[in-house]
């Protein structure tokens, strides 16, 4: 039971790091029909950038400094993030090709100034003591910076609801992932919620970088690429343009694949490519997905 | 006075020429039904109109020029727009639906206007507009387009697939609309456009082929060569 228990939470906490990465793939695709391959490069400033202001607050990295990190991280990743999408993006609304060229195109250059800078090994991010620790949760002793990611996903989902739900922002965001069109046709710019989407994804990719860093034991340019590819399977999986649906996706994902990791080795990536294939034979729209109109 | 003037307007699609030069004017406070066979090119003239397909020629919303200008600008300029199709936000609400088409700071009237019309969109604020019935969602789209001044209100077969009872009630709501309001209609529905236009224009193969008044909509023989149907109903 104890295992179980273990391996389920675990799973969970891995799902919270695949949902912080897809939750803003999902908005700017949902949205904007944006295939943001750049996605990663958010991942990785917002990495960065955390790692260096952890490295600033001192040699003991207390929870309020990790935590002003993965928020400084996050907003670099975020402004970063605002910058693409103006400099490059607005001018290739639905050019599919072109977008996914440019995206992958800033994720190469990012990748390769990062690893100019600062090489391609990793470098160990400064954390709390308390991350080291593990928790007893039923009998299973659960390392501690899996309760921080966890805890991170649960707010930011509470986050992103109350913003889709109560603000005027969130309304447009909303009826745009649906139509677009008819959101210009109310006399709205919807551009201007493309921006804010845009700036959101790329925060919650950026504090998602943070924490890849913590369970990758360092920051290097190259962390994101295995995340970004479980985005993408987490967004197709959970529905395009729904956060809940990518969150439901996400934690699935952690957890079958610890599961099948546990009992066979490397099975785990083998079951999520078969659940997949299932979803999108099954239910092409995704789990909490909407057919377009 | 003209409210709104296309005058040669061309549009292409996907390299077919679908618009030949279409000329035409809508008076200020009459309504003014676009008519023509399915596939003429009414809905892309409206969509045109819009700023969904680009276009060259020229439209004037009382005197300014908005082809080439982004939608959302032209519908601030005071152009609504009920699509075919209605194209409510499923997901939404009814009152998330009108809060979003509201554009003023202070829109208590608009929607007490709003209610007076449809009262059932009141006491079904809180329902998914996915789950609404046709004739509900095409309230919920003209209501939209009521939320706010508009200069001229553009609606595309607002009957289209409704039961013969709500066409009767959409009826009902565009003449009442229509005493306060310049109006675009395009409609298949005869008896519809009999009741509520003042002004008719004819379109064929991308081309106005008539503009004027209703009169000729009461001659079955001018009706059958123009429309291509009976002048009672279709």
């Amino acid at each position: 039971m104890d295992t179980f228990i273990l391996i389920g939470i675990t799973g969970i906490g891995l799902g919270a790091l695949y949902f912080l990465v897809a939750s803003g793939l999902s908005l700017i695709y949902g949205l904007m029909g944006v295939l943001n391959f750049a996605h990663g490069s958010f991942l990785t400033v917002g990495a960065f950038v955390g790692w260096w202001i952890a490295g600033k607050l001192g040699p003991d990295t207390s929870m309020i400094d990790f935590i002003i990190a993965m928020f400084v991280g996050g907003l670099a990743a975020g402004l970063f993030a605002l910058l693409i999408e103006q400099l490059l993006i607005t001018r290739l609304y639905d050019r599919h090709i072109d977008q996914a060229l440019v995206t992958v195109g800033v994720s190469l250059v990012v990748g390769a100034l990062l690893g100019g800078w600062f090489g391609n090994d990793l470098i160990m991010f400064p954390t709390p003591m308390w991350f080291l620790t593990a928790v007893n949760v039923g009998g299973a002793m659960i390392p501690a910076d899996r309760i921080v990611y966890i805890a991170t996903a649960i707010m930011l989902l509470i986050g992103n609801w109350i913003l889709l739900k109560y603000t005027r922002i969130g309304l447009i965001i909303r009826a745009g992932v649906e139509n677009r069109n008819m959101v210009n046709a109310l006399g709205i710019n919807v551009r201007r919620a493309f921006s804010t989407v845009f700036f959101l994804g790329g925060f919650a990719a950026g504090v998602g970088g943070v924490l890849v860093s913590v369970y990758s034991n360092g920051v290097s340019p190259l962390i994101a690429g295995s995340y970004l590819i479980y985005g993408f399977i987490v967004v197709v999986i959970g529905g395009m343009g729904s956060v809940p649906g990518s969150f439901l996706a996400a934690m699935m994902i952690g957890v079958i694949r610890q599961f099948a990791n546990y009992y066979v080795t490397g099975l785990g990536d083998f079951v999520v490519v078969i659940l997949l294939a299932g979803v999108l034979l099954i239910r092409p729209q995704g789990l909490l997905g909407k057919v377009r109109a | 006075m003209n409210a709104l003037s296309v005058k040669d307007l061309h549009v292409k699609i996907n390299e077919s020429h679908i618009l030949h030069g279409v000329t035409f004017e809508v008076p200020t406070n009459k309504v003014t039904a676009l008519l023509g066979r399915n596939g003429v090119g009414k809905s892309t003239t409206l969509r045109t109109i819009m700023g969904f397909y680009e276009g060259t020629g020229s439209v004037e919303l009382n005197g300014k020029e908005i082809l080439g200008m982004q939608t959302h600008k032209i519908v601030q300029s005071g152009v609504a727009f009920v699509p075919e199709d209605r194209e409510v936000f499923a997901s939404l609400t009814v009152k998330e639906n009108l809060s979003l088409a509201a554009r003023g700071k202070n829109n208590d009237d608009a929607y007490k206007a709003v209610y007076d019309l449809f009262p059932e969109l009141d006491t079904r604020a809180a329902q998914q507009a996915g789950s609404l019935s046709g004739g509900q969602q095409q309230m919920v789209a003209i209501a939209r387009a009521l939320l706010n001044k508009n200069e001229i209100l553009l609606v595309d077969e607002p009957t289209k697939g409704l039961a013969p009872k709500l066409v009767t009630e959409v009826a009902d709501v565009l003449a009442k609309v229509a005493q306060t309001t310049t109006m675009l209609l395009v409609e298949q529905n005869l008896a519809l456009v009999k009741r509520v236009a003042q002004h008719v224009i004819v379109m064929d193969q991308g081309r106005v082929v008539y503009q004027g008044g209703p009169e000729n909509l009461h001659d079955d023989a001018w009706v059958h060569q123009m429309l291509g149907v009976s002048g009672g109903h279709k």
